[in-house]
């Protein structure tokens, strides 16, 4: 088909307006994925070893937020960010930190769910063998985060997959600006609209390779931490 | 009155009618016992007569529902120079080395000094050579070597063993075994549990009949695994079952 080859032309003829595109997509979901990671891993940890009342609710709702729909988080974010909302003020609206804000929304409950998941699995394992040691809660809270650190990987590989394939929410926040918000996903959107087809689908090979890349890459993390699971 | 053996860790502990319940099930009852300086002790017994319970009463992992633990002749906490190894013992899910410079660290040893001090415990329990293995993929017996090290990583005063060589064939017994006698010829205060008489026969000081969460006699090694005072020891001792 002509469309298949002028899109694979795109892509290996390194077209600059695609090659724009793809870094703006990855530095957006890249930094929302480490603000996610940041925020998301401690506070993961923390409920996996704190007893409160109300810690049930919290896992129920951080669970419940795995499935946020990307486009009421975008409309929550457009809320608090435009003009007359609550940080209007900061004139982030229809910008790349808008986007980044909006990803880190939707990627940090998947995060923290998946690490308090995965932390109080180890403390079951690990209590006796910390408490006998007098290990003390902040170095508990490390030497988990640590030892679970191949199952870690692995949830911000997904929450990182989930801000690269995600389009609903940033087309909302981002505004789709050429050459200033727009992402691979809301182009592909836009430019399938309008009729483009080389360039929708130079963008969608370019995604799909990437999605495979980080799959290979959880693959990978999980098969060296096999190395020092039991035998 | 006994002589602390190590500065700071105040020995003999002693427990006096002490209670414990998991649930609505009582598992210790009234245990009173005391533990002086010097050869090993060893808590013998059947199954759910309280040995684990006892070891981590006394190590403060478990708190007591009644009665009092003394560490030395004043009420003290726990003192850091203590261990515990466990029957299953948890590896960290890193190296051999990994694992012993984790136990120093929480013990506080500075980081210039757990390299040197990392391979000395290796040669110690015989685990020199595997420093980079992941600690997860041991045998069983080299599991229980490496526990140990990384109790002795604490310079412990006193050690408690949960059966030290439960479910290992005899030559992982006898390097364990071995080891146990090291530790204790060192001055080591060593209180551990066992399902084998031979075991405790072959260790033990002093020991320590437990069922159903009552001490039902001690006394020196030679004389209880010899010439028991009561019944159920004697029963036990004869390789009956206590139920």
């Amino acid at each position: 088909m002509p469309g298949e080859a002028s899109a694979l032309q795109l892509v290996l003829s390194g077209d600059p307006a695609l090659y724009a595109i793809v870094r703006l997509s990855l530095a957006v979901s890249l930094s929302a994925t480490l603000l996610a990671t940041l925020l998301g891993a401690p506070l993961g940890a923390l409920l996996a070893l704190s007893r409160f009342r109300g810690r049930q609710l919290i896992i129920v709702m951080l669970n419940a937020l795995m499935g946020l729909p990307p486009v009421v988080a975008g409309l929550a974010v457009y809320l608090l960010l435009s003009r007359s909302g609550p940080l209007g003020s900061l004139g982030l609206l229809f910008t790349p930190q808008a986007m980044v804000i909006t990803q880190t929304l939707l990627v940090l409950p998947i995060i923290a769910a998946l690490t308090r998941q995965t932390v109080e699995d180890l403390w079951h394992e690990y209590r006796d063998e910390l408490d006998a040691m007098d290990v003390g809660p902040l170095r508990r809270m490390t030497t988990l985060l640590w030892d679970a650190r191949f199952s870690l990987v692995t949830a911000v590989l997904a929450g990182f997959g989930r801000a690269a394939a995600e389009v609903g929410s940033i087309i909302i926040v981002g505004g789709n600006i050429e050459g200033f918000t727009r992402t691979m996903t809301t182009a592909i959107a836009m430019e399938t609209s309008k009729g483009n087809l080389p360039l929708a689908m130079g963008l969608g090979l370019v995604l799909i390779t990437l999605i495979l890349v980080v799959n290979a890459a959880a693959w990978a993390v999980r098969r060296a931490g096999q190395r020092f699971e039991h035998a | 009155m006994a002589t602390p053996l190590h500065p700071g860790v105040p020995l003999p502990i002693v427990m006096e009618d002490v209670h414990v319940n998991l649930g609505a099930t009582p598992v210790l009852r009234g245990v009173s016992l005391r533990f002086e300086a010097g050869a090993p002790t060893v808590l013998i017994g059947p199954n759910g007569s309280g040995k684990t319970t006892l070891l981590r009463v006394a190590m403060g992992l478990l708190r007591a529902d009644a009665g009092r633990i003394r560490w030395g002749e004043s009420d003290h906490a726990v003192p850091e120079r203590c261990a515990l190894v466990f029957q299953r013992p948890v590896m960290l899910r890193r190296t051999v080395a990994a694992n012993l410079g984790y136990a120093l660290a929480a013990a506080g040893v500075p980081r210039a000094q757990r390299p040197a001090r990392v391979q000395a415990l290796l040669r110690e329990v015989g685990l020199d050579g595997m420093a980079d293995r992941p600690a997860p993929r041991l045998s069983g017996g080299e599991r229980q070597r490496l526990a140990l090290a990384r109790a002795l990583a604490r310079d412990p005063a006193v050690l408690f063993l949960d059966e030290p060589t439960a479910s290992l064939d005899p030559a992982a017994t006898l390097a364990i075994e071995e080891l146990v006698r090291r530790v204790a010829a060192a001055g080591v205060k060593v209180v551990m549990t066992t399902h084998d008489l031979g075991e405790a026969a072959r260790l033990a000081g002093e020991v320590v009949l437990l069922h159903r969460g009552r001490v039902i006699e001690t006394g020196p090694a030679s004389q209880l695994l010899v010439q028991p005072r009561t019944e159920e020891a004697r029963r036990f001792i004869a390789g009956q079952l206590l139920v």
